[in-house]
C-alpha cells in the first residue's frame, strides 16, 4: 500500500475523535514501525488511552483515516477506490492483527484460567481443542502461572489476573499489543510481576507494542521511544533517554515533575 | 358430585377428606395454568428485552411501548379481552389457553425487564474483551454475557413464579377450573365454605413455599464462581 512505508504497522492520518463536542483526539498524526516498543505517557484526558482504544476497534473515528499493518482500519476500498466506513467483517479481519490487555483485567469470571485462554482461539481461528489447550498451557507457563491452570479467576490476585489477561491476548497471536495502563489497577506491590512479564515480551519478542503507563521507570527502560500526550496530540516525542532527561516543552516538564515527584 | 367426585358431609373430617381429589385436580389445572404462563413470559420476555435492547428506535419504541401496556393495565382487562374480543376477530381459544396466555402477556413484561437489568449489569469490559478477542456477537451473548446475567436473573425470576401461581385465581372469571374455582362451585352446592377456601388457602401456601424452596435451591446450585453480583 503506498500510504505506508514498509516498515511502518501502524500508522494514524489526521486522525480526528470527538465525544458529543468534546475533542479528545485532534487531527492525530501519529506513527509506530514494525517491533517498535512505544510508550505514550500523558495526563489523564490527553487521549491516551483513546488511541488504544480506537485500533483496538472499541470507539469508532469521527474523522481521519487509521492504517494498520499496510490497510486501512476503520474504512475499505470501494470499487472505486474510494474510502468508505469499514464492515464488520473488515474489522474483524483486522482485529485479528492485535490484543489489548485492559486495565482492569476483564477477564471472563465463569470461565477457568485456561478456558479464558483458549475460547477465542478455538472460536475465531478454529483451532483444534487440544493444540489451543496445548498452547495455552505454554502461555501460562511463560507469564508462570501454570499451577492455576484450572482456577477461575477471582482466585487469583490481581498481578496474576492481569497475567491471564497478557496471556489471553497473546493466545491469539496477534502482531501488535496494546497495553492499556496495565498496573494502575493493582496494588503496589504486585506491579512488578505484571512489569516483568511485559518487560520479557519486550525483549524476547518481535511483536509490536503500545504501552499507555504512569510507570515512568518502566517506560524509560523498555521503550524504544516516548511520546507525551497533551489535548488530543503528540506534544513532544523522542528516545526515553532525551524525553526524560531534557524535555523540549513547558508542558511535559510540569508533567515529568509532577508524576516523578509522586513516584 | 363435582368431577364425578361424591362429597360426604356427614362430619367436617368426612367433609374434607372427600373434596380433597376434588380440589387437587383444581390444583392440577392451577399449576398447570402457572406453568404454561410462566414458561410464555420467560419466553417472551428475552424477546420483549432483546427487542428493546435493538439500536433501532423503530424496533425498540414499538416494544418499550407493549411492555408498558402490558404491566400498566389489570391482567383481568387483558384477560377480558382476550376472552370476549378476539372472538370478534374470528380467534377463538379455548378458556385455559386463553388465561395461560394473558398471564404469559403480563409477565413477559416484568421479565423483560429483569432480562435486561441482568444483562446490562455485566460489565461493559465484558463486551470489550469479548471485541478485542474477534468473538461473534452471537457467542459474546450466549457464552460471555447471559451466563453471567443467569445468577443475577434466577432469584427475581423465583419471585414472580410464585406471584404467577397466585394470580391464577382470576382465570376462574373465564370459566376456567382452577383451584379456587372449584372450591367455589363445592361451597355453592354445600353452603359450606369454610372447609373447601381453607384448605384451598393451605395448599397454596404449600405450593407457594415448594416453589420458592425449589427455587433457592436452583438459586444456590447455580454456578457464581466470582461474577459480581452486585
Amino acid at each position: 500500500m503506498t500510504e505506508t512505508g514498509a516498515d511502518t504497522i501502524i500508522k494514524f492520518d489526521k486522525v480526528v475523535k470527538r465525544f458529543d463536542t468534546f475533542t479528545v483526539i485532534d487531527e492525530l498524526d501519529f506513527e509506530v514501525k514494525r517491533g517498535e516498543k512505544v510508550t505514550i505517557i500523558g495526563p489523564s484526558g490527553s487521549g491516551k488511552s483513546t488511541v488504544l482504544r480506537i485500533l483496538m476497534t472499541l470507539e469508532p473515528i469521527s474523522g481521519g483515516v487509521v492504517y494498520v499493518d499496510g490497510d486501512t482500519l476503520w474504512h475499505e476500498k470501494g470499487g472505486n477506490g474510494d474510502l468508505k466506513p469499514a464492515s464488520e467483517s473488515h474489522l474483524r479481519k483486522m482485529r485479528e492483527k492485535m490484543g489489548m490487555v485492559f486495565q482492569q483485567f476483564n477477564l471472563f469470571p465463569h470461565m477457568t484460567v485456561r478456558r479464558n485462554l483458549t475460547e477465542a482461539p478455538t472460536q475465531v481461528l478454529g483451532m483444534p481443542k487440544a493444540e489451543a489447550k496445548q498452547r495455552a498451557d505454554e502461555l501460562l507457563e511463560m507469564v508462570g502461572l501454570t499451577a492455576h491452570a484450572d482456577k477461575y479467576p477471582h482466585q487469583l490476585s490481581g498481578g496474576q489476573q492481569q497475567r491471564v489477561g497478557i496471556a489471553r491476548a497473546l493466545a491469539m497471536r496477534p502482531k501488535i499489543m496494546l497495553f492499556d495502563e496495565p498496573t494502575s489497577a493493582l496494588d503496589p506491590e504486585l506491579v512488578g510481576e505484571v512489569l516483568g512479564v511485559i518487560r520479557r515480551l519486550a525483549e524476547e519478542h518481535d511483536l509490536t507494542m503500545l504501552l499507555v503507563t504512569h510507570e515512568m521507570n518502566f517506560a524509560r527502560q523498555i521503550s524504544d521511544r516516548v511520546c507525551f500526550f497533551d489535548r488530543g496530540k503528540v506534544l513532544e516525542q523522542g528516545k526515553p533517554e532525551d524525553l526524560f532527561t531534557n524535555p523540549k516543552e513547558e508542558r511535559t516538564r510540569e508533567f515529568l515533575k509532577a508524576v516523578l515527584e509522586d513516584n | 358430585m363435582l368431577f364425578g367426585i361424591e362429597w360426604d358431609t356427614s362430619s367436617t373430617w368426612a367433609f374434607a377428606t372427600s373434596i380433597l381429589p376434588i380440589l387437587l385436580i383444581g390444583m392440577w389445572v392451577t399449576i398447570q395454568a402457572a406453568v404454561v404462563g410462566f414458561f410464555i413470559a420467560l419466553v417472551l420476555g428475552l424477546v420483549w428485552a432483546a427487542l428493546k435492547a435493538a439500536p433501532l428506535k423503530i424496533i425498540s419504541w414499538p416494544a418499550i411501548v407493549v411492555t408498558e401496556f402490558l404491566r400498566d393495565t389489570p391482567l383481568l382487562i387483558q384477560l377480558f379481552f382476550l376472552y370476549y374480543v378476539l372472538p370478534e376477530f374470528g380467534i377463538v381459544l379455548p378458556a385455559f389457553m386463553t388465561g395461560a396466555l394473558a398471564l404469559g402477556l403480563q409477565y413477559s413484561a416484568y421479565t423483560s425487564e429483569v432480562y435486561r437489568a441482568g444483562i446490562e449489569a455485566v460489565a461493559r469490559g465484558q463486551h470489550e474483551a469479548a471485541r478485542a478477542l474477534n468473538l461473534s456477537g452471537t457467542r459474546t451473548f450466549t457464552h460471555i454475557i447471559l451466563p453471567q446475567a443467569v445468577p443475577r436473573i434466577v432469584p427475581a425470576m423465583g419471585n414472580y413464579l410464585v406471584s404467577i401461581m397466585k394470580d391464577v385465581p382470576l382465570l376462574s372469571v373465564v370459566t376456567v377450573l382452577e383451584m379456587l374455582n372449584v372450591a367455589r362451585i363445592i361451597g355453592d352446592r354445600t353452603f359450606n365454605y369454610i372447609v373447601p377456601l381453607s384448605m384451598v388457602g393451605g395448599i397454596y401456601l404449600i405450593m407457594t413455599l415448594i416453589a420458592s424452596g425449589a427455587v433457592r435451591l436452583l438459586d444456590d446450585k447455580l454456578p457464581k464462581r466470582g461474577i459480581p453480583l452486585k
